[in-house]
């Protein structure tokens, strides 16, 4: 442990240092060996601020550890490990630096004690990501990851701008609690919104993370939208509107899943509606329900790591994600359709997997606090979560009809990495209170009553059987090659809609313009020519003959204004 | 895109899963676990916060409704919302 190192460094130095060492083991070992050394020296550092300085009057704190900051840092760290051994067969660059560079760059966001570090890190995390988007190396990847850019650094520019105001107006650039109605923090809220994919701010997240790469989507899926909640668990704790938005992102992509096509799409719009319950309880804001929004951050990094690994597998193995081409898989992949599931019962939240220990904070505090409505949506959105991510991402892609395709099982190292995430998600589930003795406030709970076991059994279970009666029945909607509209037609299709609309208009415009001045010249020309052309009036006579008869006009004008 | 089919000549095994009377086995199971965790609420008191919680087997019946209302509505969307893979033309 080296005092005040912040770990976010550590990585983010690595990353640069890794295309110059040598591939194979060297290499694979040295990756590996930063997020862990980052563990080891997150956990040697005790709680406080480190590396402070002044600059321009303000106070920056580039490294706070903090009971809160602790929690998002180890699960970062982790999620990092198992991201690097799941694409140790990789032999490409650019993918692994990235890879850390931006597992460090969000860790810098975490562990960031002022606004504007926060703000730094916050634009590196944008910018390092994008590459493992474009990573793919095709066309629609390049477009994808363009508008994922866009709208990242978008984020960046409402945060360096509310962070001003708030500077300005407070004199303090400490990330603390804001006040939503203190000048500049809105813009905050905003930009944080942006990444935590708030309802239509959400749709760079379905739009870019399936066209990353294999490995690229297990990677972006840890870090940015988790950020975002821990900014806002920071900031916003207990700010009332969070409990509708968050109600609002549980609940409508669970509509889009259930049609969706692309399996890793289902799993971002799955990704979304578990960010809704994190909202949720950031929104409550008492100690029992932010510790089940960090509590749940930290399994849904585990198990969404684990089913887009799994994804990434069927990905690599057959060329497609698309749940109209799979079917049978199984029979070709039975450890990853076995790894795959246990990660489809963690985000479900069977008793024994994570989320039941970690979801059931967040329900529980709506409850306590009287939210009906909510508590209502929110069993709604699991029994969603259940039918689209728990069965029909394992039945689509590894059992319904068999598609026919075999394939080799996923490479070993992937094996390992989705075994790691699997006995994680498990280990959480069996074993709730090692999770719970990190947790920011350290609330006493419980979740294995013998009530919420079995009100959540028969939750899930007849859940499983409207599945059943609906896909027997032949009701269940099949899947089918399309893609479906969702908010980024705004911007993909209405926007440039209008902006052809508005173009040609101003073209219209201009050319009416240019014909009218021209007549009009024309118009004076030929008034011009009638007079003073070659038979004009004005023109028989010669000059010397007009000039006298302007000058005698002209002192005939004198004259009767003298008089006057 | 063609995919590899099986690496040998040979007729692949048999799956148990392959025989529909072995899915509608795991079908009627399912259906009789379900009739047990729903009448499981005659035998233990629930600990709740709300009233409608206590309602006889509420959580079984409102997950089976909501995800039939899930499902139908879904559909419902795709009339709406579905468009050809290559809409965006990319």
């Amino acid at each position: 442990m080296i005092e005040g190192l912040n770990p976010a460094w550590l990585l983010i130095c690595g990353a640069l240092l890794t295309p110059l060492l040598p591939r194979g083991i060297v290499r694979n070992g040295f990756m590996l060996a930063l997020p862990v050394l980052g563990l080891i020296q997150l956990w040697g550092l005790p709680h406080g601020q480190y590396a402070q300085f002044e600059l321009f009057n303000m106070t920056l704190i580039t490294l706070r550890v903090d009971s809160l900051s602790f929690i998002f840092a180890v699960a970062f760290l982790i999620a990092a490990a198992l991201a690097v051994v799941y694409a140790w067969h990789l032999d490409d660059d650019l993918q692994q630096v990235a890879g850390l560079f931006y597992p460090g760059a969000a860790l810098g966001v975490v562990l960031a004690g002022d606004l504007m570090t926060l703000f730094i890190f916050w634009e590196l995390a944008a910018i390092s990501s994008v590459f493992l988007i474009w990573a793919r190396r095709t066309e629609r990847a390049y477009r994808a990851g363009l508008r994922y850019l866009l709208i990242q650094v978008g984020s960046g520019v409402l945060l360096l701008a509310g962070v001003i105001v708030h500077f300005r107006a407070s004199g303090s650039i400490t990330f603390e609690h804001l006040d939503l109605g203190s000048p500049g923090a809105p813009l905050i809220f905003l930009a944080f919104g942006i990444k935590a994919a708030f309802p239509l701010l959400h749709n760079w997240l379905q739009d870019a993370y399936p066209e990353a790469t294999v490995t690229g989507t297990v990677v972006l899926s840890a870090f940015t939208t988790k950020m975002a909640i821990y900014a806002l668990a920071r900031g916003f704790a207990g700010v009332e509107i969070l409990i509708t938005i968050g109600v609002v992102m549980a609940m409508f992509p669970i509509f889009f899943a259930v049609i969706e096509n692309d399996l890793r799409r289902v799993l971002a719009y799955s990704m979304n509606n578990q960010l809704g319950f994190m909202v949720v309880g950031i929104g409550i804001g008492t100690p029992l329900a932010l510790d089940g929004a960090a509590a749940h951050a930290f399994a849904d990094i585990l198990f969404k790591a684990l089913l887009f690994m799994s994804m990434g597998a069927v990905l690599l193995r057959t060329g497609t994600v698309k749940g109209s081409e799979l079917g049978g898989l199984y029979k070709s992949m039975p450890l990853t359709a076995g790894l795959c599931m246990v990660g489809a019962a963690s985000i479900s939240a069977f008793p024994l997997f994570s989320a039941f220990a970690t979801k059931s904070l967040i329900l529980d505090a709506a409850a306590r606090e009287g939210h009906w409505v909510a508590f209502l949506f929110l069993l709604f959105a699991s029994a969603g979560v259940f039918h689209h991510a728990g069965i029909k991402i394992p039945y689509f892609a590894f059992f319904a009809h068999d598609s026919g395709i075999r394939c080799p099982e996923a490479p070993r190292n992937m094996l390992i990495a989705m075994g790691i995430a699997a006995v994680l998600c498990i280990g959480i589930g069996v074993f709730p209170e090692a999770l719970y003795a990190i947790l920011p406030y350290s609330v006493d709970f419980d979740p294995y009553t013998t009530t919420h076991v079995i009100t959540q059994l028969q939750l899930l279970a007849w859940s499983a059987l409207a599945f059943s009666v609906l896909v027997r029945s032949g009701i269940y909607p099949p899947e089918l090659r399309s893609v479906n509209l969702d908010f980024d037609w705004a911007y993909r299709k209405l926007l440039p809609a209008v902006a052809v609309r508005v173009w040609d208009g101003l073209d219209r415009a201009w050319t009416c313009l240019t014909d009218t001045v021209e007549r009009q010249v024309k118009a004076v020309i030929q008034f011009l020519s009638l007079h003073h052309g070659l038979h004009g009036q004005l023109a028989v006579t010669w000059p010397t003959g007009s000039m006298v008869l302007w000058a005698v006009l002209l002192l005939g004008a004198c004259l009767v204004f003298y008089y006057v | 895109m063609t995919f590899p089919t099986s690496p040998t000549d040979q007729p692949e095994p048999k799956r148990w899963l392959d025989d529909s009377r072995n899915v509608d086995k795991i079908f009627y199971s399912l259906a009789l676990v379900c009739t047990g965790l729903f009448l499981a609420d005659l035998l233990y008191h629930k600990h709740t916060y709300f009233a409608f919680e206590n309602w006889f087997g509420f959580f079984a019946w409102y997950g089976f409704l909501c995800c039939v209302a899930l499902v139908l509505l879904a559909k419902q969307m795709r009339k709406w919302v579905k468009r050809d893979e290559d809409y965006y033309g990319d």
